[in-house]
């Protein structure tokens, strides 16, 4: 059963060769010995082996490159040919690198891998872009002027003459003509150019305006060029850096409305514990770490049952980390802090030996090392937005700390629960005598904190380290929010949480992080100095509670 | 207000009481007679440094647990004594006072942090015992009763750096480290070093971080725009523990790829790849003494044994435990050549004993109480572990104090009579230099 099933899985590998257009090419012969010298003499002759594969020019050495790439180019061996092998079960399936053809199978110890360096990445990506900008694909052609545009391969220069010739695509084309203004102008060919078309390639480069562009220019304004040359790339530098100084402001802005995003996330629980009830509870950072390792859990779940789903783990992870870390707290609640509400000290206390035990506990259960918690697809890479660079990670973190923190606003103002969550804290006899069940509503307001400490958790493990001492750096930067903005008011700590994110991210560049969080803090005790209650103190007979 | 002051004292010492039950629980029963040799195991096993120090605790006790099937030492059974200092410096003190005084252990292996070893150091030099440090540190140091197995800066620091200048044709560096004494000095050595080398002082970029840094969105952006200035950049990370989670996470995402601006780090390895996708730091580097993909029979048989013993197959191996190795190995064969754990038979016996280590090779200990090492260079590979791109023709040894530092240029150690001194000076030819 198994002979024939690797029979037929032969024949459709000779069936798929032989329909394909490379194998149908008759220079592929020519490469035989190009291909079979990448397995020899190490990494440099790897490296010599594939510079003159990609001077061939000929677009059959392109899936071969593509297999030394992604590691799946092996020798065999026992006579050292060059072949293609992918894992299956225990042992190799080896196949041929040009023709395709398969050779049968491998056990591990009878195939060496070709390894490849930083070097022989970047000579990879070069030769794939020189050999792929003839490629019918336009998004292949884009990435291939990319490649040539990073390695300015002079021998790509007549290929990609005749590229540019025939690209319909602007955005192609574009990223075309700026590979070949890069080649120009630190290329050999510069000094027989004329003052205009060297005019013309720095005003290429400066209309692409990132600092790849800018990383050219400084080379060529630095180099040995002639004096046009020099000049008008200086030029084109200090207009560039103009540019990118005012998106670099923007740029920090951002990061400042994204560190301040995930402040804002951690402190939102403790707005509520501390905030909303006073207590003191140091064991807030441990919330939030059982939110990150409920996270864990739901994706090692999905990881063994459902990989396919995997992007969709987090959004399992939400409630999962909300219900977890919110009966968690109701539990604290019951058993430890309800004994000691109005005694600040003691719940101080009594949580940072909570905090204490819990991370303990997770070592134990879980171990002292960090677990890896994947990001989905939709939450990694990033994106340009104009000069910005923003990252989808933090995107949607920015995009659910706004969601929580709306929700818990509409939770509080707009729901029973919140009512008589309102109403405890304001005076709580009264709300006895009108018929809430003070204590219920205490430790569902603590779940309730908590719940929130876990979703942040959520959001964490996409950023930080998912490992025991995980609460631990947040815990003074929550109390800190929770204080500045004002005890007891919600809009306080989210505009604390953006002021200080942002004034953090506008100091780092010129004090660094170690001082800037030390300014940060200045301006936090002056501050309190000046209003002991904070940006949005609480007025009237409920700040008496 | 007195009431309050008296319950939050008792609160606290409550609280202190909790934790020490905690903490004994952790201690393994001392009560054996003196039919055994015991070792002292100080690493913290819970805390910041937990993440790190867990494993070493692990791999001595499987050591020791090999030895003693080995038929022991001297016809004497090893017994491990195992405390938790919890990554808390003045506690490092008090256990290792402990482990001398009371469990009257023969040798400690132990310590992570430099300031935990210097918080220890006067201990052992005062109860003159033995300590085993196995991590890579900043040097310009050297006890008689500590014997230092992981690497000097010229062991695992600048033959990277020498790497990245001649390999990747490097021109620009960013130092970038956590701010505390290893960072700190380690890049006053490389910032001397690369000076050395015509490095002019405009392409050198020094930044530090809080320990914990969890914020990387702007010192990489940085970072990034200090590498578009047309020279090729590298970065020379000294960034410890949990910061290189998010550093490492915020590099993929913005999209620094190894072939621009390659990463080197000295305190990333195997055990700290475990908790990231390493899709995106394809290429980046580290510098050790020992990689986990090292192929050899030895290293083979160790890891074998390793997953063996911690009954999990996914457990890495590292550095640091390398050194553990190494060290124990060492102390083994001195006890045995001295024929007694007495520590200052020991203590001289040591100087010159070559046990192999696990990349293929014999590792010498030094005079100086260093030992010689290969310097590896690897690229973080997809699956987690590094692929071997260098490697030192002959073992490195330790160099204690800093040829490139002017304070520590003159100095050097050497433990064996008659000269006996930590810190030499042979201009002066006195014993007693700068430094400590």
């Amino acid at each position: 059963m198994r002979r024939a099933l690797r029979w037929l899985m032969a024949v459709c590998v000779v069936v798929a060769t032989s329909t394909a257009a490379y194998a149908a090419d008759p220079r592929a012969t020519d490469l035989r010995p190009l291909v079979q010298a990448l397995g020899s003499g190490g990494y440099s002759g790897t490296e010599k082996a594939l510079t003159q594969l990609s001077e061939a020019g000929d677009p059959a050495a392109v899936p071969v490159i593509e297999a030394l790439q992604a590691g799946d180019l092996y020798v065999r061996k026992a006579d050292g040919t060059v072949v293609v092998a992918r894992k299956a079960g225990d042992a190799f399936t080896l196949t041929d690198p040009l023709t395709r053809a398969a050779l049968g199978d491998a056990p591990a110890a009878a195939v060496e891998k070709i390894r490849i360096n930083n070097s022989l990445r970047r000579a990879i990506s070069a030769s794939l872009g020189a050999l792929t900008l003839m490629s019918p694909d336009a998004g292949v052609r884009r990435s291939a002027a990319d490649a040539v545009f990073k390695s300015r391969d002079a021998s790509a220069l007549e290929t990609l003459g005749a590229a540019i010739a025939k690209e319909q695509d602007k955005g192609v084309r574009a990223a075309m003509e700026q590979a070949r203004a890069a080649i120009l102008l630190t290329g050999e060919a510069a000094s027989k150019m004329t003052d205009a078309e060297i005019q013309s390639a720095t005003d290429t480069l400066t209309a692409r305006g990132d600092r790849d562009a800018l990383v050219l220019l400084n080379m060529v304004a630095g180099s040995g060029a002639s004096d046009i040359t020099k000049k008008s790339a200086a030029a084109a530098v200090s207009t560039l850096e103009q540019k990118l100084a005012f998106w670099a402001a923007l740029q920090n802005l951002w990061y400042g409305l994204s560190l301040g995003s995930v402040l804002l996330l951690a402190a939102i629980g403790l707005a509520v514990t501390f905030g909303v009830m006073g207590v003191i509870n140091m064991a807030h950072g441990e919330m939030v770490m059982i939110g990150a390792y409920t996270t864990f859990l739901v994706q090692e779940f999905f990881r063994a049952h459902a990989p396919g789903l995997f992007d969709l783990s987090i959004l399992v992870a939400l409630p999962a980390a909300f219900l977890v870390s919110g009966g968690v707290g109701i539990v604290i609640e019951r058993s430890v802090i309800r004994w000691l509400y109005g005694r600040p000290l003691e719940t101080l206390l009594a949580t940072w030996g909570l905090s204490l035990a819990l991370q303990q506990a997770v070592r134990s259960i879980f171990g002292p090392t960090n677990r890896e918690v994947g990001a989905p697809s939709w939450m990694s890479g990033a994106f340009e937005l104009g000069g910005l660079t923003i990252t989808y990670g933090r995107l949607w973190i920015v995009i659910f700390a706004f969601t929580v923190f709306a929700a818990l606003l509409v939770a509080l103002k707009r729901t029973w629960f919140g009512l008589s969550i309102r109403a405890v804290t304001q005076n709580r006899p009264m709300a006895n005598a009108m018929g809430i069940r003070t204590a219920r509503v205490d430790a569902l307001t603590f779940g309730l904190g908590s719940g929130i400490a876990g979703l942040a958790g959520v959001a964490l493990s996409q950023i930080d380290n998912v490992s025991p001492n995980l609460g631990q750096g947040y815990i003074l930067d929550s109390f800190m929010v929770v204080v500045f903005g004002g005890v007891g008011n919600l809009w306080g700590t989210l505009v604390g949480a953006l002021t200080l994110g942002t004034m953090n991210k506008f100091l780092e560049p010129y004090a660094g992080a170690v001082l800037g969080k030390i300014l940060v803090l200045i301006f936090i005790i002056l501050f309190i100095q000046r209003r002991p209650r904070g940006l949005f103190a609480l007025k009237g007979r409920a700040v008496e509670a | 207000m007195r009431t309050k002051q008296l319950t939050s004292s008792f609160g606290i010492s409550a609280l202190a009481g909790l934790a020490m039950g905690a903490m004994a629980s952790f201690a393994m029963p001392a009560q054996a007679a003196d039919d055994t040799i015991k070792v002292g195991i100080l690493h913290s096993l819970s805390g910041t440094m937990a993440i790190s120090e867990t494993t070493l605790k692990d791999v001595m006790l499987m050591l020791i647990d090999e030895q003693n099937k080995k038929g022991g030492l001297l016809g004497k059974k090893l017994e491990p004594v195992v405390v938790d200092p919890a990554s808390n410096w003045p506690l490092f003190a008090e256990k290792a006072r402990e482990l001398i005084s009371k469990d009257k252990v023969s040798a400690v292996f132990g310590c992570w942090t430099s300031v935990s070893r210097k918080s220890v150091l006067p201990v052992f030099e005062e109860l003159n015992n033995i300590l085993f440090y196995p991590v890579q540190y900043e040097g310009e140091e050297s006890s008689r009763n500590v014997f230092y197995t992981g690497a000097a800066p010229n062991q695992q620091a600048i033959p990277a750096v020498d790497y990245l200048m001649s390999k990747e044709k490097v021109q620009r560096w960013v130092l970038a480290g956590t701010d505390y004494v290893y960072p700190r000095t380690t890049n006053k050595i490389l910032e001397a070093y690369l000076k050395s080398k015509g490095v002019k002082p405009e392409d050198i970029m020094i930044n530090y971080t809080p320990f914990g840094h969890s914020d990387w969105q702007s010192i990489v952006a940085d970072i990034k725009k200090f590498g578009s200035a047309g020279k090729k950049t590298a970065v020379v990370s000294t960034i410890n523990g949990d910061a290189n989670v998010p550093f490492y996470k915020e590099l993929g995402n913005q999209g620094v790829k190894a072939q621009d601006i390659p990463v080197v780090a000295f305190s990333v390895g195997e055990e700290e790849l475990a908790g990231i996708d390493t899709k995106p730091l394809l290429g980046h580097l580290a510098a050790w003494n020992y990689f986990q993909s090292v192929e050899t029979p030895a290293n083979t048989d160790f890891i074998k044994a390793w997953k063996a013993y911690t009954k999990n197959d996914k457990r890495v191996t590292n550095d640091p435990m390398e050194a553990h190795y190494i060290g124990f190995n060492m102390w083994v064969k001195a006890v045995e050549a001295a024929g007694t754990t007495e520590q200052d038979k020991v203590i001289d016996a040591m100087v010159g004993v070559a046990v192999p280590n696990l990349t293929g090779g014999y590792s010498a200990m030094l005079p100086n109480h260093h030992i010689t090492k290969p310097v590896l260079i690897g690229e973080v590979q997809e699956n987690g572990q590094f692929d071997v791109v260098s490697k030192t023709s002959g073992l490195v040894p330790g160099d204690e104090w800093s040829d490139y530092l002017p304070d520590s240029k003159d100095l050097i150690a050497d433990w064996r009579k008659p000269m006996s001194c930590g810190n030499f000076n042979v201009k002066t030819g006195k014993c007693g230099g700068k430094g400590s």
